[in-house]
């Protein structure tokens, strides 16, 4: 059969990406304190123990509040820089867009290196707000991007039928602008949440003594007593990734559907 | 509902009509392009009038520069006697029915012709009926709770006059309202725009770059080219006299035929044409010929001469030719006819296009027959 060999390939490239992520779950079970195989038995045990711990719970806490107020900040940005980019014509224009899209091309080692000197010159203390300040940064291009594609799809006579219709500038924007990329912003807000939970480098180097779940997964990691509460944390933080996920993508699916434009592919 | 008025009779009562908007040497400059280069222009209360041309000739900036979406760089707009300098789009005592509608798809029908009743002070109740009256006098009776993207071309269209009425403005601006729909729905919206600008009573400014749209529902139309108006008249006289052999191009078909002027009194000019011979053309039809003609001309319509059959004489005069080609429409053919003597200043062959409407009983005639056109002076243009 033609193409059985790039089916094949295919296959197994999925199985390697996925593969290591569906052990998470069947040791976060596991009653054994070992991670091999045979299994032992099943247990609920690591999942009560990750509740029960202190540390953990302090870093779940960091992570949320990071990661709620990167992505509003992001997402807050990303509105102003995807209306702009969509509906004005400036000079300098380009390259700013540019800019703003560049930490997506950045290794996060030299964004958070650079930021680490930045902020430690200006005698900026490390803290949970610093690892803020640098998720906002990532979290930017993703935002940028989805909220342009929303903005990107509306007729511009919309806007300016609700302002031949009596309304402000402000008030056409509010009742019909901004409901119509409401998908867009729930869609980049759940993106941006996403990426920085799970973000590791830029955390490890500016959160100072503030432990964020990636970097307290990494820390335990040395104690072999602690690796099958962090399976059940893991097991916990891929199930959350794919439903916030699953969510943005219907978002923005919605978004194309509402507004009657042609869908020209999301990020998933 | 009061009956319309016949399109004569409303173009007569509002010939005297106060003057609604005007424009007074509008200049329009983005940043190198001249896109308004000096409009003058009246448009009388409830007028139903046209601004014509093709695209990129400044129609749709001059309506943006009405409406207040477009500020002018110099000269001035005035709507019903007010100076609209300073005066921004959502003051201003017009509403616009866009291209594309613009129907705000997240609301629904009764919500997207109430939108602009927010500010109203009238109670809730008061607005639902404003808004249910709205949707009947467009025909959508009942329409209020649907989803407005589902609605057909010709329904988004009707919201959006709705919409733009119910604000009872002193002046309607639609930007090719029409061109988005097929022929059929086309011809019939533009009826019933006709009988709603005559029963709203409200001065409607139509932007178009079809020329039968123009025709069949404007008092008067301006016919723009490159910024400027080119013409500005009702359309039997826009048809009949064009004041250029451009308008006269832009609008229908014309034949041309070189012309030689012999002589000039008061009220005719006497030319020579090839295969018309020696005419008188009446001072009334008499235009200017364009920057780049060669020449004097003179002009036609394919209607306003007919093929009759060789040795027939009629009223008119008779010039006699070969039938160089027949296009069939069903309705009406079109022949191409080599008048003899046609090449006798320069030895160019230039067949005249005939139309002809097919009745019941007349044959179709085939390529290479001998055939007589009538025509009479009356009915051509001279373009000197």
């Amino acid at each position: 059969m033609k193409g059985r060999g790039l089916r094949a390939y295919a296959l197994i490239y999925l199985l390697f990406l996925y593969a290591p992520i569906l052990l998470l779950p069947i040791f976060a079970f596991n009653s054994g304190t070992v991670i091999a195989f045979p299994l032992r038995g099943i247990t609920t045990e690591w999942f009560a123990q990750m509740w029960g711990n202190a540390s953990l719970r302090r870093a779940l806490f960091n992570s949320l509040t990071i990661a709620v107020s990167s992505s509003v900040l992001a997402t807050c940005l990303g509105i102003f820089a995807a209306r702009a980019s969509t509906r004005f014509e400036f000079p300098g224009k380009g390259p700013i867009m540019g800019l703003i899209m560049l930490p997506l091309v950045l290794p996060e080692i030299i964004v958070s290196i650079s930021l680490l000197v930045v902020l430690l010159s200006l005698g900026v203390k490390l803290s949970v707000l610093t690892v803020i300040i640098g998720h906002t940064l990532i979290c930017m291009p993703y935002a940028t991007v989805i909220l342009s594609t929303a903005f990107n799809s509306l007729d511009r006579s919309l806007e300016e039928a609700a302002y031949d219709l009596g309304e402000t500038r402000w008030s056409a924007f509010r009742l019909v602008i901004l409901p119509l990329v409401m998908p867009g912003i729930i869609s980049s807000l759940l993106m941006s949440f996403t990426i920085s939970l799970d973000e590791f480098i830029i955390a490890f180097f500016l959160a100072g003594n503030e432990p964020t779940l990636p970097t307290y997964i990494f820390s335990q990691l040395r104690f072999p007593k602690q690796i099958p509460a962090i399976m059940a944390l893991g097991t916990v933080l891929v199930l959350l990734s794919v439903v916030l996920l699953t969510i943005a993508e219907y978002f923005r699916r919605r978004g194309i559907a509402r507004t009657g434009a042609k869908d020209t592919g999301g990020f998933l | 509902m009061t009956t319309p008025k016949s399109s004569t009779a409303h173009r007569a009562s509002v010939a005297g009509a106060k003057p609604m908007i005007e424009c007074r040497g509008v200049q329009k400059h983005y940043g190198d392009y001249h896109a308004l280069r000096g409009i003058d222009l009246t448009i009388r209360a409830g007028e139903f009038f046209s601004l014509l041309g093709p695209s990129g000739c400044g129609k749709t900036t001059l309506l943006r520069t009405i409406a207040g979406f477009e500020d002018i760089s110099s000269g001035a707009v005035l709507i019903d006697g007010q100076d609209m300098e300073g005066v921004p789009a959502n003051r201003r005592p017009t509403n616009m029915v866009f291209q594309s509608y613009a129907i705000f798809p997240h609301l629904t029908v009764a919500e997207n012709v109430g939108f602009g009743l927010r500010r109203d002070p009238r109670s809730r109740t008061e607005k639902a009926a404003a808004v249910e009256e709205a949707l009947e006098m467009v025909g959508l009776k009942g329409y209020g709770a649907r989803a407005s993207h589902a609605l057909s071309g010709g329904q988004r269209q009707r919201v959006a006059l709705a919409r733009a009425l119910i604000l009872k403005p002193k002046v309607l601006l639609l930007d090719e309202p029409l061109s988005a729909l097929d022929r059929k729905m086309r011809e019939q919206m533009q009826v019933e725009l006709i009988k709603l600008q005559r029963q709203v009573g409200i001065t409607f400014v139509l932007v178009t770059h079809d020329q039968e749209e123009a025709l069949v529902m404007s008092d008067r139309i301006a016919v723009m080219f490159e910024g400027q108006i080119a013409q500005l008249d009702g359309p039997e006289a826009l048809y009949a006299r064009p004041t250029s052999r451009r308008v006269a191009n832009f609008i229908g078909v014309m034949n041309f035929l070189p012309a030689r002027v012999l002589g000039e009194t008061a009220d005719a000019v006497q030319i020579e044409a090839p295969g018309l011979g020696r005419v008188d053309i009446p001072m009334a039809n008499v235009s200017r010929a364009d920057p780049g003609d060669e020449g004097p001309s003179v002009g036609f319509r394919p209607e306003a001469v007919s093929l009759i059959a060789p040795g027939a004489q009629g009223a008119n005069r008779v010039a006699e030719g070969v039938i160089d080609e027949v296009v069939y429409y069903g309705d009406m053919t079109y022949y191409d006819v080599r008048l003899d003597g046609s090449g006798s200043f320069d030895g160019k062959a230039r067949p005249v296009r005939i139309a002809m409407r097919n009745v019941f009983g007349r044959e179709v005639q085939d390529v290479g027959t001998r055939a007589n056109v009538s025509w009479s002076p009356g009915s051509l243009v001279l373009f000197r």
